[in-house]
């Protein structure tokens, strides 16, 4: 990718980012998240890891998203929510967030080998040698994640057929 | 390079065009199939210089102009932005979709081999879901932004809907993937000209029939039309979540259900019945199984496996017009229990029995 691109996507993606925090209505909120996912995605191709892009627009934008706006549409929040106005604890956990993030970042540029990266290996971010990986060195996290969602289901029915 | 920005446009452009071509042909045959089966002529008063003769083709061309000409309005107190993008979010993910479906194998051209399909892609089959996937928002944000109940309604049950089929569609989809062991759509296609008992063509209906069937109910149900069309519903939500579009925005609705049936058509085609693979026909001509080969060159041969596209394309539009002048509509406890305790057990009852074969088989069919 080169470097106008990835300013003007950067650009995109930080500003329909802001919109999903900044706007007062629900509905404009979740869209400007769609946006943001599907750019991200973007960046996702641009590294050759064309696989996580596609999961990302199908289980992120195309599913999780699609959930909030019926949400939202179903409990009819036309009415823009009010908003906490922004205390001194807001403020804290923003600024704390925000130096957390900055260290992060500095600490993965510390990593980045000076000249050039490196050549990519063989397969690298395609759907064989990801599933690979998943199913042998990652195998066990990848079990527990599933059991943890299947006991978030099995909760989220409980809890529903409850109330009704 | 030049060169090959001009060839990937003209491929772009080529896959595009035939997807709306082959819709203009899904709404002759809406026009005048239903009629034939509804035993009444069909349209026929659009003339052109009082020249009627052809009244159907004039009818193609009317129909747009009237819905580009017709005042465009948005109602009071719906929300313009949303309402303006709406019918956008539901053509372009449709039409995207084309990009990743082959229309032929490669032409060799000017000492080049062009592999014939709009974008390569190694993920092409997540691709199709994945724009599948966004289609929904069109369909809820129309429904949203019109600030009417019907709209409403009409887009709460299409995203209810889209979500529930894509489960069992996605679903047979890995049937597929598990039998021809790629997600590349074009390999998916070239896999299928390989002959079973030296004369049987492979095509993939042969290994999931299963996964046929389970894909194009849900097809269906993804465009929204008879009978699975609660979300418009025009006899009792008036058009459901289009009810407030009228001039082009309405005309855009209209043509994304129909791209969305040629989609399905498309996909069909490539996944089932063996894409562009025409009996016999490999690279450099025919090779029966009698042992007579006719060599032909590889334009003809291209050209030929693009007209059996368009063709079996065609044929599966059409079968889905039929569809839905056939059925009734369900009612909607029907529609949520055939995704959900129908097509889902049965498309993981596949997804199962596959994996188990292609286990015993050693590797991918």
């Amino acid at each position: 990718m080169t470097a106008p691109v990835f300013l003007l996507l950067a650009v995109l993606v930080v500003a329909a980012a802001l919109t999903v925090v900044a706007h007062p209505s629900p509905v404009y909120s979740a869209c400007a998240l769609v946006v943001t996912l599907f750019l991200l995605s973007v960046f996702f191709v641009a590294l050759d890891a064309q696989l996580v892009a596609v999961l990302q627009v199908i289980v992120y934008a195309g599913a999780i998203v699609v959930l909030f706006l019926f949400v939202i549409m179903l409990l009819n929040l036309t009415q823009p929510e009010s908003r906490p106005t922004a205390g001194v604890p807001v403020v804290a956990v923003a600024v704390g967030g925000g130096i957390g993030i900055a260290a992060l970042v500095a600490a993965a540029l510390r990593r980045v080998p000076p000249a050039g990266a490196p050549a990519l290996p063989e397969g690298f971010g395609d759907t064989a040698a990801l599933a690979r990986r998943l199913f042998t060195a990652y195998v066990l996290p990848f079990e527990l994640t599933s059991v943890l969602l299947l006991v978030a289901i099995v909760g989220a029915v409980g809890l529903a057929s409850r109330k009704g | 390079m030049p060169a090959d920005v001009a060839i990937a446009t003209a491929k772009v452009l080529f896959a595009l065009f035939l997807a709306l071509q082959i819709m203009g042909l899904g709404v002759f045959f809406e026009r005048k199939v239903s009629a034939l089966i509804q035993d009444r002529i069909g349209a026929n008063r659009a003339a052109i210089f009082g020249f009627a003769g052809l009244g159907l083709v004039n009818t193609l061309i009317a129909d747009p102009i009237k819905f580009l000409l017709k005042e465009d309005i948005t109602p009071a107190q719906s929300d313009r932005l949303l309402h303006f993008i709406a019918p956008c979010a539901s053509l372009v993910p449709a039409l995207a979709t084309f990009a990743v479906v082959p229309f032929g194998d490669v032409l060799a051209l000017g000492g080049r081999l062009i592999n014939l399909q709009g974008a390569e892609l190694n993920v092409g089959l997540l691709f199709v879901l994945a724009m599948a996937s966004l289609g929904v928002y069109g369909v809820v944000l129309a429904g949203w932004a019109s600030n009417n109940r019907w709209s409403l309604l009409g887009g709460i049950r299409g995203s209810a809907q889209m979500i529930s089929y894509e489960v069992a569609m996605g679903l047979a989809l890995i049937g597929v993937v598990l039998t021809y062991n790629t997600l590349d759509l074009q390999e998916i296609a070239r896999a299928q000209g390989r002959l079973l008992w030296g004369w049987l063509p492979a095509w993939g209906i042969l290994y999931q029939p299963l996964a046929f069937v389970v894909f194009l109910v849900a097809g269906i149900a993804e465009s929204k039309r008879i009978p699975f069309d609660l979300p418009e519903s025009e006899s009792e939500l008036v058009s459901g979540y289009f009810t407030e579009y009228s001039g082009a925005k309405h005309l855009m609705f209209m043509m994304s259900d129909f791209v969305e049936v040629v989609l399905v058509a498309a996909l069909v085609t490539t996944l089932f019945f063996g894409g562009w693979q025409v009996p016999y026909l490999a690279r450099d001509g025919f090779h029966f199984p009698w042992g007579t080969a006719v060599a032909l060159p590889s334009l003809v041969v291209a050209l030929l496996q693009v007209t059996a596209f368009a063709v079996k394309v065609i044929a599966f539009t059409w079968l889905q017009i039929v569809i839905r002048w056939t059925l009734p509509r369900f009612r909607y406890d029907q529609l949520m229990r055939l995704g959900w305790k129908g097509l889902l057990p049965v498309s993981l009852a596949n997804v199962m029995v596959s994996a188990l074969l292609v286990l015993l088989a050693g590797r991918g069919a």
